[in-house]
């Protein structure tokens, strides 16, 4: 029977290739929607963690407590070993330490008269290391509006706004002017080799990028981080694995009568992120749970009429002699073999195209150049997220929608009379 | 009930739910019918010959009355086991002949054997046997939409007697059929009833049918009216 079935299902398009196409699309779109979704928020949280609050930030306790202040007197020493521990220890992450800073930035004519001056809030991040990501996250590359990024310990970007603001080249020579980590006053010359826009606002109005070794020559921090950031391997934002880390590492490195001992905080720690990581789960849960409902309604749908149109063929088994629960159980069967093959269809589609976008992006520049004017931090390129949960999720929809659609339908043949069906038979 | 019998019925009230009342199909009807009958039950729309036949089938249940089938007493019986005494010992031949659009001919033909769980060979061999019984042997892998009405009403007879059934009803089977046809279906039907002694019984009102049936029960308003034994059908000079 099951072959004799299954002979008929394939013959049968508009019983097999119709709904398992149907099924596909559907599914595609569920995974691809729900991993855009996911890429999209994150996108917007990847933006503040690069710039201040990685996905888990460690710094001292007492930074912690004066952070709006970049209190680098009261920074995290000994980095090198606390970077060996975090990566032995929580190798889920890559990690790298972080000195900000801010100062007057000097830019001198050629007579070594100050042209121009102003504020400016520097960044030493590490360029140089071999197993370094952080070009790749602050996407420079893509953001560098002139020169190079920084080969040498006295190489600076800074914004092509800032660069405006201070009419700087690059190739030109310009003196910090700030305080080391001991409070003592310091002059320090970088080479301004580049100009970065990373549009995103006026995020980086003042900001100047150097490399780790040039701020702390700078600033007297050998071996010294302000904090040191913590990003996941795949950059995509897992707030309860980052807030049971946080917890977890708190717990036993953190002591609370040390205030120059590590503290781990997660990115929905500071800057009222998490409202922002909140707002953002509520969001797509929503929309998400939205999307869901509606495709299980036409998918449901899909099986309930599949289910229906083939009242004729039940009758007719009925009447040559198959028990209603053998009907019912063929129906459910097929349905669940449909279901399957659209959702695993569906499922490869819906990844596939996810991981393109991921990898490539939509690039919305020429939309947010219209939004130039505005002071929303929002990124101009979009990317998707494959998340585990993609890889099931179009199940919900693809199989147990189809399969209760048709359990419905089927729930017709057990409270309809025998004679009814039958009589259908005839019309 | 007689060992020749294959239907008796006693007493037999069937009534269906109309708004708040009951409108009653079947009065208190009683009848026998025997092993190898070609019986009619003939009548005007709303007679009851379609309802006493699915009472017959196991597809309805009586209000009132006992029904016995092949020995089996359906008043008694579950669900599955009218289920399962369709699939052994009946077959059923309906008006608008109700093929399986996506299999063959021989598809068609073979599903009452795969439900009774034949084995393949044995299944090709009766299947064979019954598609050339009604003269189809050449349409063997035809789908219906390739065939005329003849040949797929011809189809369901073969559906409905490969397994070789003791009950064979059939509801209006020459109702969507031309004369020519109808004649052809019903000497098929006859030639199968003397072959092997199935009985077959009809619901119709077609004049063409009553000129092949050995036994015309008459009913009118429920009730049987008149009970006829016609010993020289005149079709089958």
């Amino acid at each position: 029977m099951i072959r004799f079935l299954t002979k008929g299902l394939l013959r049968d398009r508009s019983r097999s290739l119709f709904p398992v196409l149907v099924i596909t699309l559907t599914v595609t779109l569920v995974i691809f929607s729900i991993g855009f979704m996911k890429g999209t928020m994150n996108s917007l949280l990847l933006d503040t963690a690069v710039i201040l609050t990685g996905h888990e930030k460690v710094v001292t306790r007492a930074y912690n407590e004066e952070s709006q202040l970049m209190p680098n007197d009261l920074a995290l020493l000994d980095v090198d070993q606390l970077i060996n521990n975090l990566e032995q220890d929580y190798p889920e992450f890559f990690w790298s330490p972080r000195i900000t800073f801010a100062g007057l930035l000097d830019v001198p004519d050629e007579n070594g008269e100050t042209k121009a001056q102003g504020p400016v809030l520097a960044l030493g991040i590490d360029f140089f290391s071999d197993e370094s990501r952080e070009v790749e996250i602050w996407e420079l590359e893509r953001s560098l509006v002139s020169g190079r990024l920084p080969e040498n310990r006295d190489d600076a970007l800074i914004s092509s706004k800032l660069a405006d603001q201070l009419n700087i080249q690059a190739g030109e020579q310009v003196t910090f002017i700030g305080s080391t980590m001991d409070n003592a006053f310091t002059t320090y010359n970088f080479t301004i080799i580049g100009t970065f826009n990373l549009r995103k606002g006026q995020t980086d109005k003042q900001m100047m990028l150097v490399d780790l070794s040039g701020a702390r020559a700078a600033l007297d921090m050998d071996n010294a981080a302000s904090a040191i950031f913590g990003f996941a391997h795949s950059l995509y934002y897992d707030d309860e694995a980052a807030v049971a880390l946080r917890s977890k590492y708190n717990e036993i490195h953190s002591d609370s009568l040390d205030i120059f001992s590590p503290f781990m905080l997660a990115l929905r720690d500071g800057n009222q992120m998490g409202s922002m990581v909140d707002i953002s789960n509520a969001m797509m849960a929503i929309m998400g749970g939205i999307f869901l409902v509606v495709v299980m309604v036409v998918l449901w749908n899909m099986g309930l009429m599949s289910g229906l149109r083939r009242y004729g063929e039940v009758g007719l088994r009925l009447a040559l002699g198959e028990s209603k629960g053998q009907v019912y159980r063929s129906m459910i069967s097929e349905a669940v073999i449909i279901g399957l093959a659209g959702t695993a269809m569906g499922t490869g589609i819906g990844i596939a195209l996810t991981y393109y976008v991921q990898e490539n992006g939509i690039d919305y520049t020429k939309g947010m150049e219209a939004l130039s004017s505005s002071s929303m931090v929002a990124p101009n390129i979009f990317y998707a997220q494959v998340t585990p949960d993609l890889f099931y999720i179009g199940f919900i929809p693809g199989v147990l929608a189809t399969v209760l659609g048709t359990m419905l339908a089927g729930m017709a043949i057990y409270k309809r009379e025998m004679a009814q069906l039958f009589k259908e038979l005839e019309t | 009930m007689t060992n020749d019998s294959v239907v008796t019925i006693q007493n037999l009230v069937k009534q269906f739910p109309v708004g708040g009342d009951f409108f009653t199909a079947l009065k208190d009807l009683s009848l026998t019918i025997n092993k190898g009958e070609f019986t009619g039950l003939i009548g005007p729309s709303g007679s009851g010959k379609t309802t006493l036949l699915n009472i017959i089938g196991g597809l309805d249940s009586p209000t009132k009355g006992k029904v016995s089938v092949l020995g089996q007493a359906l008043n008694d019986t579950s669900h599955g086991e009218r289920a399962r005494l369709r699939r052994k010992y009946m077959g059923f031949i309906f008006q608008s002949y109700n093929l399986l659009p996506v299999y063959t001919v021989f598809e068609n033909v073979e599903l009452p054997l795969i439900l009774n769980k034949m084995d393949t060979d044995e299944r090709r061999s009766m299947v064979e046997q019954a598609v050339e019984s009604v003269g189809l042997t050449d349409k063997m892998d035809s789908r219906p939409n390739m065939l005329s009405g003849g040949e797929c009403q011809r189809t369901a007879i073969a559906r409905a007697i490969v397994h070789q059934p003791a009950l064979v009803l059939a509801d209006e089977p020459t109702a969507n059929l031309d004369a020519e046809n109808s004649h052809h279906i019903m000497k098929i039907l006859v030639r199968l009833n003397q072959e092997l002694s199935t009985s077959f019984i009809f619901a119709t009102h077609d004049e063409k049918i009553m000129a092949y049936l050995r036994r015309i029960i008459h009913l009118d308003d429920g009730e049987i009216t008149e009970d006829e034994i016609i010993d020289n059908p005149k079709a089958r000079d």
